[in-house]
């Protein structure tokens, strides 16, 4: 199984353990991952904000550029990417946005090349045959909340994701895998999204929100399928302890990770020491040194 | 309430024809306002928004922070019963402020669009340093996550190097196309 890899710009460089662990299990599910040559941003959120041409333009030149790399579609891991993309897909029915995005391009796009996300493509897998057989290390201890966000699962007639309210991808997932799933009511709320920089109160509040459900529904840990919401609820935990005035200390994972740990690779081929919060406690409850 | 407020007959019609999006049929049942994460710190929920653009109150809206605080989570749109994708009008709606001069009610959302809009033109892909950088320094907020690089550097989650693709010239003249057809 061939796609073309889209990493998006944060897995370049402030989620890079994302990269990596998705590489990682990539290779373990047989899925190869080919980088789209010379791949640009996508635009995400500031394009949309302030031109609309510029976000469907992006995108459209990345989805031609993988074209040429002849396979079964894209591969992205990113959320808002991923959103961006299929967002374009989406506009360019509408023959005058496709007539505009080809007059900016010099070629034309139909809108036709296939978007997974990872998560997607690892279902499709599951389907096929039984991921189970992959486990090698034993999380039945470890309870987990997943955390959607907003950009996977909405707007639903552009993403056709999974259900919008309460999807169900990642919770199956958790299941195969071994672990607990948590049932918790934020899964599908938003983090605060790119209103980390210029608004960090708000973040603050809708992220500590989620991480406080998911803590008082008994996850140990949360994972997500999108950097933005990864930087939110890690790397910010500190400022969100401090603005709820209790402790979290919950490790929030991307979901290649905790596939990665039950499939038996080791943290390091994860880049698990790059969290802020350290998963150490619950990678000892699972027999792992560190 | 509106009785002493300037209307603007064609501004409900002017948004339609942007967004693409029928703001006339929205009957205010509220549900985009009462799923909203970001309601508790709007001037104006998103159905007032609504409300004030089928009234052509245009200086109201154009002036509210609420377009700016927006999160495009796109809750509001999923749920909404007349299928209005209120994001779309949203981003209208700021366009519309910043094309116009209003001056932003919520400034530091604007200066971060265009920075990472600046840093996206010039480097083909985010360069996360420069454009932390540059939003720093024209916000004001001179130090902000300062104290979030000691650990991204030592856990190797901040490039200081810019990124570098191929083909960089073909880019900057698509997105430069760009500009002159949007401003057709």
């Amino acid at each position: 199984m061939k796609y073309a890899f889209y990493p998006g710009c944060s897995l370049e460089s402030s989620a890079s353990e994302y990269r990596i662990s998705t590489e990682a299990i990539a290779s373990a599910l047989d899925i190869e991952l080919v980088e789209i040559p010379n791949w640009i941003c996508c635009g995400s959120t500031p394009a949309h904000m302030s031109h609309e041409l510029l976000s469907l333009t992006l995108p459209a030149y990345n989805l031609v550029l993988a074209m040429n790399v002849g396979t079964e579609g894209v591969a992205v891991s990113c959320a808002s990417c991923y959103n961006r993309l299929k967002q374009a897909n989406h506009a360019m029915q509408d023959p005058i946005k496709r007539g505009k995005v080809a007059e900016a391009l010099g070629e034309i796009y139909d809108g036709t090349v296939p978007v997974k996300h990872m998560l997607e493509i690892v279902s499709e897998i599951g389907a096929k045959r039984n991921l189970k057989d992959l486990v090698r290390v034993d999380l039945s201890d470890i309870k987990v909340a997943p955390y959607y966000g907003c950009l996977l699962v909405r707007p639903p007639d552009v993403t056709n994701f999974d259900d919008p309210e309460d999807p169900q991808i990642m919770d199956r997932l958790v299941e195969v895998l071994g672990a607990q799933v948590v049932k918790y009511n934020f899964k599908v709320e938003c983090c605060g999204a790119a209103l980390a920089f210029p608004q960090v109160e708000i973040v603050k509040k809708l992220s500590g929100q989620i991480l406080l459900d998911a803590k008082e529904s008994g996850a140990d840990i949360v994972i997500v399928a999108c950097p933005l919401c990864h930087s939110n609820l890690d790397l910010r935990q500190r400022d969100i302890e401090k603005y709820l005035g209790i402790d979290l200390e919950i490790p929030v994972l991307y979901f290649t990770q905790l596939m990665g740990l039950a499939f038996g690779l080791s943290p390091r081929e994860l880049g698990l020491e790059k969290h802020l919060i350290s998963p150490d406690s619950v990678l000892k409850r699972i027999g792992i040194k560190v | 309430m509106v009785h002493n407020k300037i209307s603007s007959p064609s501004f409900l019609e002017e948004v339609e024809a942007e967004s693409g999006e029928k703001v006339r049929i929205c009957y205010q049942c509220g549900k985009c306002s009462a799923g909203c994460p970001v309601g508790y710190a709007m001037d104006l929920l998103p159905n007032q928004v609504m409300r004030l653009v089928q009234l052509g109150l245009k200086d109201e809206v154009l002036s509210c922070a609420t377009i700016w605080l927006c999160a495009s989570c796109e809750t509001c749109a999923t749920r909404c019963p007349r299928e209005i994708e209120i994001v779309k009008v949203m981003d209208v709606l700021r366009r519309r402020s910043s094309a116009e001069g209003y001056p932003s009610a919520v400034r530091e959302v604007p200066i971060f669009v265009n920075s990472f809009i600046g840093n996206l033109k010039r480097f083909g892909r985010l360069y996360e340093a420069a454009f932390v950088g540059t939003y720093n320094i024209l916000s004001g907020h001179l130090t902000k996550d300062f104290d979030k690089v000691p650990a991204m550097l030592s856990k190797h989650k901040l490039s200081l190097l810019p990124p570098r693709i191929k083909g960089i010239s073909r880019i900057r003249e698509i997105i430069k196309r760009v500009e002159e057809i949007e401003k057709k």
